[in-house]
């Protein structure tokens, strides 16, 4: 069945959307990850123009995340000043992004900018976790107890100044480096449309030190409202928000989603690690790939003007 | 999904009277005249192309010219004028980057031209170029003139190479086909993304080669439905349509959590 989206101006199928968005919803339930990264490249290559595919990826990030985010909430398992903190630096690291997006698109350059940061942000991510996993599972298989490291330790960063204390997450930092993150966060969610959950758990958890049972809801609730404004600025200064193209990709996805995370279950921390390592890296490849090989049309047309 | 519409146009037949002794002696100035069963044409998202009838007529033929079939017409329907930049990739250590670009002023989005024979057959090259008729000898209007020549026509020619491409330049020779000695239809084509706005259809009559008179009509393409609401609303009232596009994300998620919820 085919269905026209009004903002990417093209046609599409609609069970290819659903589809995708119960793919990615279920690999999102089964990994804990909210799937931003896996649906952007996706829809590029669906042929939907990146532009679109990226606020489009930014809207469809809020739906899973909120559904997250209300279990940790209930659970109590988030930090509200953290998260607040975070989505502070957050908002500015977005509004930049849109800046940027805004001047790429004009320059021509968007397109090209957007592979270069998902080849090489998705290569990193994908290439460590699958050496970490596959040296945890080569550990676990030779039957010696994974080594922990010490949580005590402190590095760099907690000597910065302007500390601040964040009860629930039981942590006294500096506010720079939150501040930092969230907005890193910020500016790769109104560029790249992820949500940036893949990178902000793992920092939390390395880099800040903050309690692994806290880190997944708070990054969850900095994500709905970093998502939300870049959203908007989007829908605001771009026009690129498809919501035919989001809703589709959201139902599927909430439904995948919930199978995805009872299969997560059965699977262990070591294996689901390496799956998602090497699906991240195959995504990467795709667009390298895209980049290098030689584009049918060397030419191409664009309104003038635009924005 | 709405098919295409099928598209009527009447003619638009100007009274004929018969030629009085007098015009032997000084024979009439030969016109061209068109028209259009619509000022208007609605178009619906599932739009996938459609043929456009326009039926026109001469005035004044001289009989043993078109007899001997050398009149010929030229019917275009013009899309509106819009800034277009064409960009051309090179590789740059091995990546495909857009480097070179050309801005050009005001080139019609569309331009869909119907004849009744061959262009090359109807008229000499340069009277082409001097009317600005043809996908292929349609000005069009560098922004920076200081370009070298050869720059600037590397990039008219890929940007007309594109628009044929996607269909939405396109000539469609013998579609115009004379009924009667008067009376012509012509078929031209609309693009399944033919542009919304005002298109210009222009008809150019030609004697034995020569130009002799042109005549215009303007049509209003719209797009209508749900999806052209969507469109229309994300434009203008963008902010709201954000917000929307949030609430509408953050009930998905909440239904999702009531509708499949384990905890």
């Amino acid at each position: 069945m085919g269905i026209y989206l009004p903002i990417a101006e093209i046609s599409v199928n609609v069970f290819v959307l659903l589809a995708m968005g119960a793919a990615v919803g279920f690999l999102s339930g089964m990994f804990g990850v909210g799937g931003g990264f896996l649906i952007t490249p996706l829809l590029i290559f669906y042929n939907i123009p990146p532009a679109i595919a990226v606020a489009t990826g930014a809207n469809q990030v809020i739906a899973s995340s909120f559904s997250g985010a209300l279990s940790h909430f209930k659970r109590g398992t988030l930090d509200f000043k953290l998260g607040g903190v975070l989505l502070a630096g957050g908002i500015v690291g977005s509004t930049a992004g849109i800046y940027v997006f805004a001047l790429l698109r004009r320059l021509g350059q968007l397109d090209l900018f957007i592979s270069l940061l998902y080849v090489a942000l998705l290569g990193t991510v994908g290439g460590l976790m699958l050496v970490e996993s596959v040296n945890a599972l080569r550990a676990s298989r030779s039957g010696a107890a994974p080594v922990l490291k010490k949580s005590g330790q402190h590095n760099w960063i907690h000597r910065l100044p302007f500390k601040m204390r964040f009860r629930a997450s039981k942590l006294f930092v500096s506010v720079i480096p939150v501040l930092g993150l969230g907005a890193a966060i910020g500016f790769l969610s109104s560029i790249m449309g992820v949500g940036g959950g893949f990178i902000m758990v793992p920092a939390l958890i390395y880099l800040l030190k903050v309690p692994t049972n806290v880190v997944i809801g708070t990054s969850l609730f900095q994500i709905i409202f970093t998502s939300a404004y870049t959203t908007l600025v989007h829908a605001t200064t771009n026009q690129t928000v498809d919501v035919i193209l989001a809703f589709l990709l959201m139902a599927g996805g909430v439904a995948g989603a919930q199978y995805g995370a009872k299969a997560g279950q059965r699977l262990r921390g070591e294996q689901l690690r390496a799956l998602l390592a090497m699906l991240v890296l195959a995504v990467a490849i795709r667009l390298a790939v895209d980049l290098f090989a030689t584009p049918p049309n060397l030419y191409s047309l664009s309104a003038a003007g635009l924005n | 999904m709405a098919g295409p519409r099928a598209f009527a146009a009447a003619a638009s037949l100007s009274m004929l009277f018969a030629l009085s002794p007098a015009t032997a002696q000084t024979p009439p100035t030969e016109s061209i005249q068109i028209g259009l069963s619509t000022d208007a044409i609605s178009i619906t998202a599932g739009f996938s192309g459609a043929d456009l009838t326009i039926f026109g007529s001469l005035e004044n033929p001289d009989p043993l010219i078109a007899r001997q079939g050398r009149y010929d017409v030229v019917v275009v329907l013009e899309g509106p004028p819009r800034p277009v930049v064409v960009r051309r990739k090179d590789r740059v250590l091995g990546v495909w980057i857009n480097l070179d670009s050309e801005a050009f002023e005001n080139v019609p989005v569309s331009y869909s031209v119907a004849t009744t024979r061959p262009l090359q057959d109807i008229a000499e090259p340069a009277k082409y170029k001097q009317l600005s008729l043809g996908a292929q000898n349609l000005y069009m209007k560098p922004v920076d003139e200081t370009d070298s020549p050869a720059t600037i026509e590397e990039f008219t020619a890929a940007l007309r190479e594109r628009k044929t491409a996607t269909g939405l330049y396109s000539e469609n020779v013998g579609g115009v086909q004379f009924l009667s000695q008067n009376l012509f239809r012509a078929t031209v084509r609309l693009a399944p993304n033919v542009p919304v706005g005002t298109h210009k259809a222009r008809a150019f009559l030609f004697k034995s080669g020569m130009f002799v008179k042109e005549s215009s009509a303007q049509l209003e393409i719209r797009k209508s439905g749900f999806e052209q609401s969507i469109f229309r609303v994300a434009h203008d009232y963008s902010f709201l349509y954000g917000v929307f596009a949030v609430s509408l994300a953050m009930l998905t998620g909440w239904l999702g959590r009531l509708i499949f919820r384990k905890d």
